[in-house]
C-alpha cells in the first residue's frame, strides 16, 4: 500500500466515490456489513452528539467547543481498530475515537462544562487527557511507543494533530524521534484544510502533508479522511506495519472542518459558501449511509428513529453533568504534588480563613 | 478623543504606527484575514497590506524567532502569541536570543520587537487560556514587560513599546478587552514605560496592581473607604523596568503596602515589590508588606475558577488585617 501510493507521487488513497460506489476493490477492508452498520451508527452517534453539545454551546449550558463535525471518519475507523490495550493520544477533535476508547459523553461535556474531573477516564484505558497547546501531545506518543517497544509489549499508539499542528517544531521532532527509534506510534493528521482561519496553503509550501515522512524515513501516505473505508485500510494496514517492528506511520487525512474552529470561531469571515457546498459533497456519513442504502441495510425511517433515541441518551448524561456536585477547593490543590508542600498547604489555609471571615460578614 | 475599549485603543495605535513607519510588520496566527481571535488586528491587512500585516504558519517559536531576524534586519516586528498560555514553544528565541542579542553582538545589533498576548483569567476558558505568567518574562534579563489597564494606557504604552529599541512583551489583559470604555485621544501620544501611575491618592495603605486587577482593586478600595480605610493604588504599568521610586515614595506615606495580583504567589512580581519596599523604605512600614495573588497552583477550569480568581472581597479582607496589624 505504501508503495502503491508513495507520498512522492502525491496521489490519494481513497476506496468510494462520494456517492459511496467502491471504486477501489482492491483495498476494500475486510468488513462485515454488520461491523459497518456498527461503524456507521457509531459515527452518526458521535455526531448527533457533537451537533448537541454545539446547541448546548449556544443556550450557554456549556464553555467553548471545537466541533468534529464533518470529520468523523476519522475517528471512527481509528475507533473501530483501537484495541483497549493501544494507547489514544488525542489532539481535541476525536470525539468518535474517545468514545470508541470508553470515554464517556458525561465526562466530554464535563470537561467542556470547565471541570478537570472530565478527564478522569473512569472507564478507559490507555488514554490520556485532551492537550490544548498545538503539537505537543505527539512527543507523548512517541514516548509511549518507546515503552511498548522498551517492554516488548503488543500495543500500538494513535495520536492525532491537525494540519495546522504540522508547523509546530513538535510535530517534526515527534515524527523524526519516532522513525529514529523505530517505534509503533501512529501519527494521523488531520487536514481539515484550516488552522482556524489559515488555509492549508498558508501552512505550508508542501503538496502534501504525507510527503514530509519521506525526509523522517518513515512511511506515509495520503487518505480521503471522508471515505469510511480508505480510512478503516489505511490505519489497519499502518497498525500492522507498527505491530510488525517495522516503525511509525504517519497518515494525513484529508478532511474539511464543516463546523467553526470553536464556538468561539467565525468561519464566514475566511471561507466561502461555495467551498463549503463543493466538500459538503463529499461528506463521510453521506457516503457510508449510500452504501447501506445501496445494500439495503439502511434506511431514513431507521436513521430517524436511532437518532432520537441517540438524542435522549446525550441529553441524560448531559443532565447528568450539569448535576455533577460543585468543585470543592481541595481539588485546586490535591492534584499539584504526590505531596502538598507546606507552603501550598498554608496558601490554602489561609483562604479557608479568608472564606470563613467572609461567611461572618454577611 | 474617541471613545474606545481596549482592542480598539491597541488597534489604533498599531494603525498609527504602520502608518508612520515603514519598517513596522505586524503579524501571527490569523491577525492578517481574520484580524486576530479578539480582533485587535481587524482591519489592518486591508489597509496596510499583505506585506506588513499577515498570517503565519501555526508556530510560535518561528514567529518569535523570524522576529528576532527581521529585528537585526531593521524591522520592527509586532508579534501576536494568540494566548499567553501558547507562548512557550517561543521561550527559547525569546531569552536565548532577543534578550541577549544587543549583548551578545556589544550592542552592534538591536532586536525592537512587540511580543503581545492576551493573558489573564475570568473568562471561562478552556486549560492554557487564564494564566497571568508575566514574572517568568520579567525575569529575563534584557525583556520589558508591559502591562494595561485601560483603553488609554494600552495606546499609550503599545507606541512606546513599538519605538523602543528592546524587546517588549506586552500582555493584554483579555478580561478588559471589551469591558472598558472610555475617550482616548486619536493623536499619536506615548506613555513611559517604566514609570507607574498613582491613579487614586490615600493615606492609610498603599496598593499596587496592574491589569485586569486594577479594576479589582478598586472595588476594595471602595469598601475599604466605607470602613474609613484610605487606599493609594498604583497601576505599575511597566512591570520591568520597574518604577521603585514610586512605590517607596508611596509606602513612605502610608506606612503599608499590598500588591495584588493574579498570578501564583511565589517569586512573583508581588514577592519583588516586597522586597523594594524593605530595601527603599522599611524604616517608614507599619505592618508586613503583604501579598494577595493567585496560589501556587494551576488555574482551574472554569467550574473551580472562582476558588483561585482575586476577589475584591478578598482584597478587602487584607486590607483590614494589614491596616490592624
Amino acid at each position: 500500500m505504501f508503495n502503491e501510493y508513495n507520498p512522492i507521487d502525491n496521489k490519494i488513497f481513497s476506496v468510494m466515490d462520494n456517492d459511496g460506489k467502491v471504486i477501489n476493490e482492491k483495498w476494500m477492508p475486510e468488513l462485515s456489513d454488520k461491523e459497518i452498520l456498527k461503524a456507521y451508527k457509531d459515527m452518526l452517534f458521535a455526531r448527533t452528539a457533537d451537533l448537541q453539545i454545539v446547541s448546548y454551546q449556544r443556550q450557554g449550558r456549556i464553555y467553548t467547543y471545537p466541533p468534529n463535525y464533518g470529520q468523523e471518519a476519522i475517528s471512527g475507523a481509528t475507533g473501530a481498530l483501537m484495541r483497549e490495550e493501544d494507547w489514544l493520544v488525542p489532539a481535541f477533535r476525536e470525539l468518535g475515537a474517545y468514545l470508541a476508547k470508553g470515554i464517556t459523553l458525561k465526562e466530554i461535556f464535563l470537561y467542556f462544562m470547565g471541570h478537570e474531573d472530565g478527564s478522569r477516564f473512569e472507564n478507559a484505558n490507555h488514554v490520556i487527557p485532551m492537550a490544548v497547546p498545538i503539537a505537543s501531545q505527539l512527543l507523548h506518543a512517541t514516548g509511549i511507543a518507546y515503552e511498548i517497544k522498551y517492554n516488548k509489549k503488543d500495543e500500538v499508539v494513535y495520536t492525532f494533530v491537525g494540519d495546522g499542528g504540522t508547523s509546530e517544531g513538535d510535530f517534526h521532532e515527534a515524527v523524526n524521534f519516532a522513525g529514529a527509534w523505530n517505534v509503533p506510534v501512529i501519527f494521523i493528521v488531520q487536514n481539515n484544510q484550516y488552522g482556524i482561519s489559515t488555509p492549508f496553503s498558508m501552512q505550508t509550501a508542501s503538496k502534501s502533508i504525507a510527503i514530509k515522512s519521506v525526509a523522517y524515513g518513515v512511511e506515509g501516505i495520503k487518505v480521503d479522511g471522508n471515505d469510511y473505508f480508505a480510512m478503516h485500510k489505511a490505519i489497519q494496514h499502518a497498525t500492522e506495519h507498527a505491530k510488525a517492528g517495522k516503525g511509525p506511520v504517519l497518515i494525513e487525512a484529508l478532511t474539511y472542518r464543516k463546523g467553526a474552529h470553536t464556538t468561539s470561531d467565525d468561519p464566514t469571515k475566511y471561507r466561502t459558501k461555495e467551498e463549503e457546498d463543493l466538500w459538503g459533497l463529499t461528506d463521510p456519513l453521506k457516503r457510508l449511509k449510500a452504501w447501506l442504502e445501496a445494500k439495503k441495510l439502511w434506511s431514513d425511517e431507521e436513521e430517524k428513529k436511532v437518532v432520537s433515541q441517540y438524542k435522549k441518551e446525550i441529553d441524560r448524561q448531559f443532565e447528568e453533568a450539569e448535576n455533577y456536585p460543585a468543585y470543592p477547593l481541595e481539588d485546586a490543590f490535591q492534584y499539584m504534588y504526590a505531596d502538598m508542600p507546606e507552603d501550598l498547604l498554608k496558601q490554602k489555609m489561609e483562604h479557608e480563613n479568608f472564606i470563613k471571615w467572609k461567611g461572618n460578614r454577611k | 478623543m474617541k471613545i474606545m475599549n481596549i482592542v480598539n485603543a491597541v488597534n489604533d495605535a498599531l494603525d498609527l504606527k504602520l502608518s508612520e513607519d515603514k519598517n513596522v510588520v505586524v503579524y501571527g496566527e490569523d491577525v492578517g484575514v481574520e484580524g486576530g481571535v479578539f480582533r485587535v488586528t481587524e482591519g489592518l491587512q486591508l489597509k496596510h497590506g499583505k506585506e506588513r500585516v499577515f498570517d503565519t504558519p501555526l508556530a510560535e517559536s518561528a514567529i518569535v524567532g523570524t522576529a528576532v531576524g527581521m529585528a537585526i534586519a531593521g524591522l520592527r516586528p509586532v508579534v501576536e502569541m494568540q494566548f499567553s498560555g501558547f507562548v512557550y514553544p517561543a521561550f527559547n528565541q525569546i531569552i536565548s536570543h532577543a534578550a541577549r542579542m544587543r549583548n551578545r553582538s556589544r550592542g552592534q545589533y538591536k532586536t525592537p520587537i512587540v511580543i503581545r498576548m492576551p493573558y489573564g483569567g475570568g473568562i471561562n476558558a478552556l486549560e492554557h487560556h487564564s494564566e497571568s505568567m508575566e514574572a517568568l518574562f520579567a525575569q529575563m534579563p534584557g525583556i520589558k514587560v508591559v502591562i494595561p489597564s485601560t483603553p488609554h494606557d494600552a495606546k499609550g504604552l503599545m507606541i512606546s513599546a513599538i519605538e523602543s529599541d528592546d524587546t517588549v512583551v506586552f500582555m493584554e489583559p483579555k478580561r478588559l478587552y471589551r469591558a472598558i470604555k472610555q475617550e482616548v485621544s486619536e493623536e499619536n501620544y506615548s506613555i513611559p514605560i517604566g514609570k507607574a501611575n498613582v491613579i487614586s491618592q490615600g493615606t492609610d495603605i498603599t496598593i499596587v496592581a496592574y491589569g485586569a486587577m486594577i479594576r479589582e482593586v478598586q472595588k476594595a478600595a471602595v469598601m475599604a473607604k466605607e470602613a474609613g480605610i484610605s487606599i493609594e493604588i498604583i497601576d505599575l504599568r511597566s512591570i520591568y523596568p520597574i518604577d521603585r521610586d514610586t512605590i517607596a515614595a508611596s509606602v513612605k506615606k502610608t506606612g503599608r503596602i499590598i500588591t495584588v495580583t493574579e498570578s501564583p504567589r511565589s517569586f512573583g512580581v508581588a514577592t519583588e515589590i516586597s522586597q523594594i519596599v524593605n530595601e527603599d523604605a522599611f524604616l517608614y512600614l507599619e505592618a508586613p508588606p503583604k501579598r494577595v495573588t493567585g496560589f501556587d497552583t494551576i488555574v482551574p477550569l472554569p467550574k473551580g475558577e472562582h476558588h483561585y480568581m482575586i476577589t475584591p472581597e478578598k482584597i478587602f479582607y487584607e486590607i483590614e488585617r494589614t491596616f490592624k496589624y
